[in-house]
């Protein structure tokens, strides 16, 4: 995925350091804490909640199971309503494409509305090394951008910012790129936004290209959907002469009416609204007598791992993600680690089942991030298309630790064992033969009961730092089996 | 082989496992939620919408058809508005007194960028959300006219613009005109996920229910 990541640690050793960081562990505590509650109140307005996140999960796993006809039907609808329709198997051909459309027009400059497959194959920087500037629109894609930062979060990438910070990157940064920000800017909220809205303004109405990602795309209809709250995204998506969307393949729904379940439960899980303030839906282009927005508009369909991971049977109901990020705001584990430890653009739960499904396991990093998670399930519940990501968590834990067969790049290959978990399975071969074995099982437990005062409080050796926080658990001086035996199951005690 | 044909195998290879189902999607699919939330009266549906747009800071009034014209020059003139951007259809008599500005397909962003309020009508109106939808309709204009200037007075016929539900909305609209739908004025989560109103599109969104006799 995007180079911006390239040899990330792993999840410990980035979280470890992250959660040292007392201002990181307040903004994010403050955030997820302030939208959790409203989401709580914003689902409980609707009474057929569960009815309608069934029907989201539905959906979206008719949609993947009949996704070759659905992209085809789709490809047909676009193009009849006049846009060109692209196909890019990875990050590279995409960025390829795109660059060359932009280069096509003359531009060497862009709008960008905030999308998340852009990032994840590194467009921006695709795009700076032919000398095209990408203006990232979105505000905290655009707090990111000053910054010279990473997003953490796939709704407000700038989340791990609180107020001051990001008066302090507008002050220092807005000049180098355009309108500096306005003298004596404070950090009150609606003043930062003042100052976004000028920076970018004339920005906006200069553009002749505008790139963006697209929530939904209908089958039946050629539709795309883009759901915002700015009005950034009304202005890359109307005012350019040229649009180009980068889309997920797995972002169709076959019919028009499927949006009515999105659209209900999209803005109640990501922003906690009954409606975000704008949706924009076009078909293609405008005829000429209409002339309403760009005259070209060009689809970039985008693989870049998501047919492996469709391979998965267990693993691709991750596919069925909206980019919500309520699994975000409610992870332990996440308020705590912040999202820059995640190594992806996808950070959080889906994060950890995402990327290391659309990469592979093979990296440090997106092997350890299975194991990123306490598998308390506060994702399954607030997930509004149903994705088990603790189901999906355990399944790539067996597939690290086991290897196996996968799909990579559309061709199945053998993973081996990893490496650092040869202790593990040591361990869960040991455990397996004694299980096997009752008389040894029976031996060793009274063994360990008899000289149960001379036990070490640490384990020795690999275990070292497992016991290094926790407590090992008492043993007991007498094995629960001959208790059982001696007391006909607890009946003589009564 | 080209980039279609290799992603689209790869698909294919990928639902090996799955087999065929000819089920009819609409047969196939549970819609077991509801078409609306609530029955209400024609009355109590409008008060809702009116209600839910306000709760997201749009500003509501209400009129009927004879006072429409001076209700939007009380609003325009409360506002300083001296150049007006119209769509080409809107209803002969709605505006008078103030400079229009025509949506013409020749205009730049940056003659829009000069005008200091819109007026339009809409295609429908959502009640549960708070929202109104708008379709290019002659009486709407190009999308641009509604998103540069920073003042949008959107009137709303009621009760026959008005809808309970998404579900209901979606059913009026034709999904290949270019549709916005619009919830509030321009906002905001992105500074410690709290909304702020008032970003890049009209900052200052006022709606006008007109009742029809």
């Amino acid at each position: 995925m995007s180079g911006t990541f390239v040899g990330m640690p792993s999840f410990p050793e980035a979280a470890h350091a992250a959660v040292g960081n007392k201002t990181l562990r307040g903004n994010l505590r403050h955030a997820t804490h302030t939208i959790r509650a409203k989401r709580a109140k914003a689902v409980a307005e609707v009474s057929d909640w569960a009815q309608l996140r069934e029907a989201g999960r539905q959906i979206k796993d008719h949609t993947l199971r009949h996704l070759d006809r659905y992209l085809v039907q789709l490809e047909d609808a676009v193009t009849a309503a006049g846009g060109t329709v692209h196909w890019a198997a990875d990050a590279d051909e995409a960025n390829r494409i795109v660059t060359g459309l932009v280069k096509a027009t003359g531009e060497s400059e862009v709008v960008k509305v905030k999308s998340m497959a852009t990032q994840e194959i590194g467009l921006n920087e695709a795009l700076e090394a032919e000398g095209i500037r990408a203006y990232e629109t979105d505000l905290a894609e655009l707090i990111v951008q000053l910054g010279k930062d990473r997003p953490s979060h796939i709704l407000v990438p700038a989340i791990h910012r609180n107020r001051g910070e990001i008066r302090d990157i507008f002050r220092s940064e807005m000049g180098e790129w355009g309108r500096p920000a306005p003298d004596g800017l404070t950090d009150t909220p609606a003043e930062l936004a003042e100052a976004a809205r000028l920076h970018l303004r004339e920005k906006f109405l200069r553009a002749k290209v505008g790139i963006s990602g697209a929530n939904f795309m209908v089958a039946e209809t050629g539709t795309l959907v883009v759901v915002e709250s700015e009005g950034n995204g009304r202005m890359c998506l109307t005012l350019p002469e040229t649009l180009i969307s980068v889309v997920g393949i797995e972002k169709i729904v076959p019919t028009w009416r499927d949006l009515e379940v999105f659209l209900q439960t999209l803005p109640r899980s990501s922003t906690a609204e009954r409606m975000n303030p704008y949706t924009s839906m076009w078909t293609g282009t405008t005829d000429a007598g209409t002339a309403d927005g760009p005259r070209a508009f060009h689809l970039v369909l985008l693989d870049n791992g998501r047919t492996d991971t469709l391979a998965d049977q267990v693993g691709r109901q991750a596919l069925r993600c909206i980019r919500c990020s309520a699994c975000l705001n409610v992870c332990p584990v996440y308020e705590r680690a912040g999202g820059h430890a995640y190594g992806s653009v996808y950070p959080g739960p889906i994060g950890a089942i995402l990327s290391p499904q659309l990469r592979g396991t093979e990296s440090e990093i997106d092997a350890s991030l299975p194991y990123a998670s306490s598998l308390c399930g506060a994702c399954y519940e607030v997930c509004p298309v149903a994705i088990d990501i603790p189901e999906v968590l355990v399944h790539l834990r067996e597939r690290v630790v086991e290897g196996g067969t996968v799909t990579r790049a559309g061709n199945k290959v053998v993973l081996k064992p990893a490496k650092g978990h040869a202790a593990e399975r040591a361990a869960m071969r040991a455990a397996r033969w004694v299980f096997g074995h009752p008389g040894a099982l029976r031996s060793g437990q009274r063994l360990a009961s008899r000289s149960r005062r001379f036990l070490p409080r640490t384990l020795p050796g690999p275990g070292r730092a497992w016991s290094a926080s926790r407590d090992l658990p008492a043993v007991p001086a007498e094995p629960f089996r001959d208790w059982w035996q001696r007391t006909h199951g607890g009946q003589e005690a009564r | 082989m080209s980039s279609r044909d290799l992603v689209l195998g790869r698909v294919r290879r990928a639902l090996a496992d799955t087999g065929r189902d000819d089920t009819p999607y609409e047969q196939a699919m549970s819609r077991a939620y509801l078409r609306r939330h609530g029955d209400r009266t024609v009355e109590e549906t409008v008060d809702l919408l009116a209600e839910n747009l306000a709760d997201y800071r749009a500003v509501v009034h209400r009129s009927d058809a004879e006072h429409l014209p001076a209700v939007l020059a009380r609003l325009l003139t409360a506002r300083g508005a001296h150049r007006v951007a119209v769509p080409q259809g809107l209803p002969a008599g709605w505006l008078s007194d103030v400079e229009q500005v025509p949506d013409r397909a020749e205009s730049t962003p940056y003659e829009l960028d000069r005008v200091d309020s819109v007026v339009t009508g809409c295609a429908v109106a959502i009640a549960e959300t708070g929202t109104i939808v708008l379709d290019g309709s002659p009486d709407q204009g190009r999308r641009r006219i509604t998103l540069v200037p920073d003042h949008h007075i959107c009137v709303v016929r009621v009760p026959g613009q008005v809808v309970s539900s998404v579900p209901e909305a979606l059913e009026r609209l034709d999904p290949a005109r270019p549709l916005t739908w619009i919830s509030g004025p321009s906002a905001t989560s992105d500074i410690e996920l709290d909304r702020v109103e008032g970003v890049h599109g009209p900052r200052t969104l006022e709606v006008v229910l007109v009742s029809e006799e």
